[in-house]
């Protein structure tokens, strides 16, 4: 099958420092894939060249069958490449309903190059609120969320854009136990949909339940790729990023 | 509340406010309250870039002035070469074309800043078009220009109570603008711009796009606001026309009534503007720009939402 997403010696600098340093990646439709690597590594960078929040000098991106490079972040979301922030960025003076109407409105369904109608995006709406079970704090804003209710809104925005890629940035960051399960429920549910994720996660359990396969990227290079039980053993990885 | 009807009750409350006001035989009433409808008109289209995308536009005495100057050289050009007697209508619509394409262009130039650096850039830019037209002899370059108007004018007869309908027309459509961008997609996108540019983004928004938007539309609306000046001064000169007042008022009313809704930049406008112009005849037009300047520094510190804010609170407490 060919792949929903390609990355081709892909590199990244900020002044001299060489964030990332020609990654090449393949993801298939349906995957669901585990990006780990030590603090610093690049990933988020990764993250935001791939979406378009930052432009790579060099390499190429291409998404289900199109070359996105030179394309604006909006409008790779459009196609069908959705992201959650690592750091939740929710628009503060929308309400949790209005935060996800904004993909709904300016983005799903413009890849059939149509808007949904108010009442379809009303019950769009009400979907992704149940989805992440914050349907009781719809009227909300954002400042009177949880930070676990805050990543899954971060969740449910980017799943507003009816995306074909899903990329989480670290959606688990300093939550609990039960809230990682509550977490990872929900993106293998999006999987089950026939969702790509792309999992970005420091919590090795979470990934190693999650992931079909796994890359590692330690300083800006891919170490790494391949089946979770042979990577974690790779004596590299071993050194470079679990030894740690 | 629907947008036609909102805008319908906008019009009988002009209306009514214009049928009263005829019974007032006293000529400064006419002219005092132009200027208070005129920073209505100004305040709420600076809103629609500063309130509703957060974008903090200095340059607002620029794209004013330009509606005035289009004004000056097509009444040149056209009115007393006899040519063709424009009217007040068509003369604004091309004074808010005129400013809608500069509007534009300063967006090109500015939007990719942010912050400071975009204020600064608008600053910079109302610097140079100020400059141009001073150099500009055709519309009376640093000496000014007369406009000689009309004895009479149509519908009303008295000239300044024509001025004064105009402008209130144009404030009743720029507030009916302003309410139904707040809730239409585009102010959304606004908002979003205003919250998050690189989240808008994330979730679809074509944030460039909208701001180029949201400064024509200000733009146009700013022009339209400048474009009777002329008449309504009767002399125009860059120190009158690009006078730092516009450019003061045009931020502090918004912020001072409340920049997130509709009804702040008019309530900062009425209050503000009623009292520079009180200010002005009873004390000094300097005094009165000292006083919106103290206003503007202690509601940016003490309330950054504006009355709006202050007074929300009181209405929706409890619920949520
Ligand atoms: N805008 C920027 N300007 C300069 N340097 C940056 C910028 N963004 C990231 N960096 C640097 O690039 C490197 C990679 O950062 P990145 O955020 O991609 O790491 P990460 O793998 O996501 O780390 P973490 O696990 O902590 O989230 C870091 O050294 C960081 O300091
Ligand atoms: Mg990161």
């Amino acid at each position: 099958m060919a792949p929903l997403l390609e990355v081709d010696d892909l590199s990244k600098r900020f002044g001299g420092f060489v964030a990332l340093d020609g990654v090449s990646l393949a993801v298939a439709p349906g995957e669901r894939l585990g990006l780990i690597g030590p603090n610093g590594s690049g990933k988020s960078t990764l993250v935001n060249c791939l979406c378009g929040a930052l432009h790579n000098e060099s390499g190429v991106v291409r998404f289900d069958g199109t070359n996105v490079n030179g394309m604006t972040a909006h409008q790779r979301t459009r196609l069908g490449m959705a992201r959650s922030f690592q750091l939740p960025r929710p628009f503060t003076s929308l309400s949790l309903a209005d935060n996800l109407r904004i993909p709904l409105i300016y983005s799903a369904n413009m890849r059939r190059g149509s808007h949904f109608t108010a009442a379809e995006i009303e019950n769009r709406c009400g979907e992704l609120l149940r989805l992440v079970g914050l349907d009781a704090k719809a009227r909300r804003l954002p400042r009177d969320l949880t930070q676990v209710e805050m990543r899954k809104l971060e969740l449910a925005r980017a799943m507003g854009a009816d995306p074909k890629l899903l990329i989480a940035d670290e959606a688990m960051a300093g939550l609990s136990h039960s809230e990682i399960e509550d977490i990872l429920k929900l993106l293998d549910q999006l999987n089950q949909r026939g969702i790509t994720i792309i999992l970005i996660e420091h919590i090795m359990r979470a990934v190693m339940s999650f992931s079909q396969r796994l890359v590692v990227l330690v300083s800006g290079k891919k170490i790494a790729d391949g089946k979770p039980q042979d990577v974690i053993r790779d004596p590299e990885v071993e050194r470079a990023y679990l030894g740690q | 509340m629907r947008s036609w009807l909102f805008t319908l009750i906008l019009a009988v409350a002009g209306a009514a406010l214009f049928a009263l006001s005829r019974f007032i035989q006293n000529d400064y009433f006419f002219f005092a309250g132009y200027v208070v409808l005129q920073y209505i008109v100004l305040s709420t289209a600076w809103n629609i870039l500063g309130g509703y995308c957060g974008y903090v536009n200095f340059g607002t005495a620029a794209l004013f002035a330009i509606g005035a100057y289009t004004t000056v050289a097509l009444h040149k050009l056209l009115v007393t070469s006899r040519i063709y007697p424009m009217s007040m209508p068509e003369l604004i619509v091309i004074g808010g074309a005129v400013s809608a394409v500069v509007g534009l262009g300063i967006g090109y130039l500015t939007l990719r800043l942010r912050g400071a650096f975009f204020s600064i850039a608008t600053l910079a830019l109302a610097v140079v078009i100020q400059t141009i037209i001073t150099n500009w002899d055709y519309v009376g370059g640093s000496r000014g220009a007369y406009v000689i108007r009309p004895p009479s004018a149509p519908l009303v007869g008295s000239y300044i109570q024509y001025l004064f309908l105009v402008m209130l027309v144009l404030a009743v459509i720029s507030v009916a603008v302003a309410r139904l961008i707040e809730r239409s997609r585009l102010g959304y996108g606004f908002a979003t711009i205003r919250d998050d540019e690189i989240a808008a983004e994330a979730s679809g928004v074509p944030t460039l796009r909208l701001k180029l938007i949201a400064t024509t539309l200000s733009g146009a609306l700013m022009g339209m606001a400048g474009a009777p000046l002329p008449y309504y001064v009767g002399y125009l000169d860059p120190a009158s026309g690009f006078n730092l007042a516009y450019a003061v008022n045009s931020i502090a009313m918004p912020v001072i009534g409340g920049t997130t809704t509709w009804i702040g930049p008019l309530i900062g406008a009425v209050l503000l503007g009623t009292l520079q112009q009180w200010v002005t005849v009873t004390i000094s037009s300097a005094v009165s720009l000292l006083i919106v300047g103290l206003l503007l520094v202690g509601f940016v510190i003490v309330a950054p939402n504006g009355l709006v804010g202050l007074v929300r609170p009181l209405f929706v407490r409890g619920k949520g």
